[in-house]
């Protein structure tokens, strides 16, 4: 069964520079993004008629881009209060508007000055109530913190290894030093990633993505539309998400921490876009930590469980290998925006645009955005 | 006052609310409770206004052992919290009254890089200084 395949297609991406400081406001970064991703498709920013974004209280939302482009267009929008764990629904909600014909074009955005601006490492202490009441009185709360417990139990339920984390590490920083937008392009040596300091054990410098300042956006259109468009269309295959009752941070209920709730999503995902999982061509996979990369490759069914280290060893992940992952450098390399930036590039490469980084003759791409105990993934094909 | 006792001075204090109430009225008297389902006996921690498996509001703060062991940790290198000194153990911990049973805690009276996956831990109860006076249930290792 496919529920979404051949209803949507995204036909433009657009980017503001990144950096850690932007010196710009978050409205500046995000109407960028967008009118670029409009210009990109062929289409003048007034023809958007959907919005979409997500935030975590730190955004310009719909109503202030709306207001500033001057879209009385945009009928259509919602702003999530969602972070890695949206993108990918993000653009299956929009294929459901322009399929159920709400919109024809929908904006979907992520736009934070997220270094420089309101920060994701820096967890709240001050007067810590709700699940913080738990956490922040025992000196715990920030992202590498949180994630370095799912890496602990894996490494010690199945041997993995630090080298291992290193190596995602420096293969996504090399496809990094081929990407002009990426924050971080100087190469990585395993000597540099091992002598790196310690952020939370075992979690080293190295592991951690970097919080970036910055835009990016991707216009959905409707099938029939996004024909006419500048750009061959590449279309919306499947669109999976989940909650998850494990999904509130820093994931209490959370039984397995070896594993993710996109163990439980990869069935459909394939099946809902008719491919296996060895016809994907590319990989754009959610890295906010380099070891989600070798847990990944397991919950999606590219290797068996408890083994991704060793695929990241014998295998691979680099542009040369049977699945080239993250060719932009991911979270960990090109930015932290927080997972739509993989959606942008997996379009990229669908197009060939990619040059020295492009994956020669890609035509279908898996896209996640999973922050553990809940999350979402796309395929994607060329049109 | 030494340099470990004024940094711990300045750790932040719990902030309860109607649905933790129960858990940190209760460490003040030194004693562990959770909040347990009253109708299919299911412990819930974090605390919830709602069972999670049977969806009953009817529950009890039920006396627990203290006892459990380490799921995983971490060591804390670069710190964010006030009043902690890097590095130092945080770890989930399972209690031992019911598999996923897990409360946070920092790992006490052991050196961080003692701490194992397995490891047997037990409460002990760390009276914070401050306005509030909350005590914070804490674990520290205990033998077999």
């Amino acid at each position: 069964m496919t529920r979404l395949a051949g209803r949507a297609a995204i036909t433009g991406v657009g980017y503001s520079p990144f950096s850690a400081r932007s010196g710009r406001t978050v409205l500046d970064l995000a109407t960028e993004a967008i009118s670029g991703a409009a210009s990109d498709a062929g289409l003048g920013v007034h023809e958007l008629d959907g919005l979409l974004c997500f935030h975590e209280n730190d955004t310009a939302l719909c109503r202030e881009v709306a207001a500033a482009l001057g879209l009385s267009t945009a009928g259509w929008w919602n702003d999530a209060l969602a972070g890695g764990n949206y993108p990918c629904a993000m653009v299956g909600l929009a294929t459901m508007a322009v399929d159920a014909g709400f919109a024809n074009h929908v904006g979907c955005y992520r736009a934070l000055n997220g270094r420089s601006g309101v920060r994701m490492g820096r967890f709240r202490v001050d007067d810590p109530g709700g699940v913080r009441q738990f956490m922040v009185p025992y000196g715990f709360g920030t992202p590498p913190q949180v994630f370095a417990m799912a890496c602990r139990r894996h490494m010690h339920e199945f041997g993995t290894t630090q080298e291992q984390m290193g190596k995602v590490a420096m293969t996504i920083r090399h496809h990094a030093s081929m990407n002009e937008r990426a924050t971080k392009r100087e190469p990585l040596t395993m000597q540099q990633y091992m002598e790196s300091r310690v952020i939370s054990e075992p979690l080293r410098l190295y592991d951690c993505c970097q919080e970036t300042d910055g835009a990016c956006a991707v216009i959905v259109s409707s099938h029939d539309r996004a024909r006419d468009l500048r750009h061959a269309p590449v279309d919306i295959l499947s669109a999976v998400s989940s909650a998850g009752y494990m999904g509130r941070y820093p994931f209490d209920r959370w039984p397995d921490q070896t594993q993710s709730s996109l163990a439980d999503q990869a069935g459909a995902l394939f099946a809902d876009a008719g491919l296996e999982r060895s016809d994907i061509d590319v990989a754009e996979l959610y890295d906010a930590f380099s070891f989600e990369i070798i847990m990944q490759l397991e919950e999606l069914g590219f290797c068996e469980r408890g083994a991704g280290g060793s695929y990241v060893d014998q295998i691979g992940i680099g542009l040369d290998s049977p699945l080239p992952i993250n060719t932009h450098g991911g979270l960990l390399s090109e930015g932290y925006m927080q997972g739509l930036n993989h959606v942008c590039e997996a379009v990229l490469q669908l197009r060939g645009e990619c040059g020295p980084r492009q994956v020669a003759g890609a035509a279908t791409a898996l896209v996640t955005s999973f922050g553990f105990g809940s999350g979402s993934a796309l395929v994607l094909a060329r049109g | 006052m030494g340099e470990k006792e004024a940094a711990t001075a300045r750790r932040p204090q719990p902030v309860p609310d109607a649905d933790s109430e129960g858990f940190w009225s209760a460490a003040k008297k030194g004693e562990l409770r959770i909040r347990r389902c009253l109708s299919c006996r299911t412990y819930i921690h974090f605390p919830a206004p709602v069972c999670s498996v049977c969806a009953s509001r009817d529950h009890e703060w039920a006396l627990v052992s203290g006892r459990g062991a380490v799921y995983t940790f971490t060591i804390v290198a670069h710190a964010t919290t006030p009043g902690f000194i890097p590095p130092y153990a945080v770890a989930w911990i399972e209690l031992e009254e019911q598999a996923g049973l897990r409360m946070l805690s920092d790992i006490v009276e052991c050196p961080p890089d003692a701490v194992r996956i397995g490891m047997p831990v037990e409460v002990v109860f760390d009276k914070l200084d401050g306005a509030v006076g909350a005590v914070v249930p804490r674990f520290r290792p205990r033998s077999g």
